[in-house]
């Protein structure tokens, strides 16, 4: 089966969505990403969306799923490049998209991501858990 | 009003739901419609489409280009035969669902759209019909 590729960058996951997904592609990500967070003791998500031109509810809520999941597995998420014009739509349509931090492109989301983590005293370029 | 262009998707999977919204993405661009304008429609078939799928239990999805006059617009007609909607008033209003979604399917195509049609009876189907015009 197709799946979305997930790149490790020091201790930050980054995902690249360029695909226009169907819902198992989704989901199947959701499966990857929390496996690939715990294998690698990823501290935090970045998800790059600047290549989808639309975000419907059902993508929307898969975000919102992700970053909720990851934040159990003490890691944190980022959704980053989103395009005005999917920004303009998401709001007329109504979606809350809460708890989902976003930044403008990938640069700037890792910077969203080192400054918490840092912030929170752990993590920052090696394992944060301190029973191990 | 004039039909210019009709073609039939079947809604059967998820992976029908894409190619609803590439054929719709199509036909906006066709009768060029500005990013913003392609982006509202397409998200408001996706949602619709989902609909179709997962309440209605598949059905088909007729997508047009329609003019008026000197308005171009994009209108796209969505029938199931599945169990249909009692209270279409609720139905429409955010977060109602009958199932496992958030409930912005019909109200927030609804706001996609600049014009928005449903039909419904219990046992028989649902027709939901969007069109949007061009610049308007």
């Amino acid at each position: 089966m197709e799946r979305i590729p997930i790149l490790k960058m020091g201790d930050f996951l980054l995902v690249t969505i360029q695909v226009d997904m169907h819902d198992r592609l989704a989901l199947a990500l959701q499966d990857d990403l929390t496996e690939q967070i715990v294998k690698w003791r990823a501290h935090g998500v970045l998800i790059d969306i600047s290549a989808l031109e639309m975000v419907d509810s059902f993508i929307g809520r898969m975000l919102s799923n992700i970053a909720n999941m990851a934040r159990l597995l003490d890691a944190q998420t980022v959704v980053v490049g989103m395009q005005p014009s999917v920004a303009i739509t998401l709001v007329e349509l109504g979606l809350p998209m809460k708890g989902i931090r976003t930044a403008l492109d990938v640069e700037k989301g890792m910077r969203t991501l080192r400054s918490y983590i840092e912030a929170n005293g752990d993590g920052q370029g090696g394992d944060g858990n301190p029973e191990i | 009003m004039e039909i210019q262009k009709s073609e039939a998707y079947e809604i059967r999977t998820s992976q029908d739901i894409v190619s609803v919204r590439q054929a719709v993405r199509r036909c906006a661009v066709e009768m060029g419609f500005n990013l913003v304008d392609q982006t509202k429609i397409v998200t408001a078939s996706s949602e619709l489409a989902r609909n179709t799928l997962d309440y209605g239990g598949g059905g088909v999805a007729t997508v047009e280009t329609v003019l008026n006059g000197s308005r171009a617009g994009v209108r796209i007609t969505f029938d199931d035969e599945g169990p249909g909607i009692a209270d279409i008033e609720q139905a429409l209003k955010d977060g109602f669902t009958s199932g496992s979604g958030m409930g912005l399917g019909l109200g927030g195509s609804k706001r996609l759209s600049h014009e928005f049609y449903i039909e419904s009876e219990p046992g028989r189907g649902t027709r939901v019909s969007i069109l949007r015009w061009k610049g308007l």
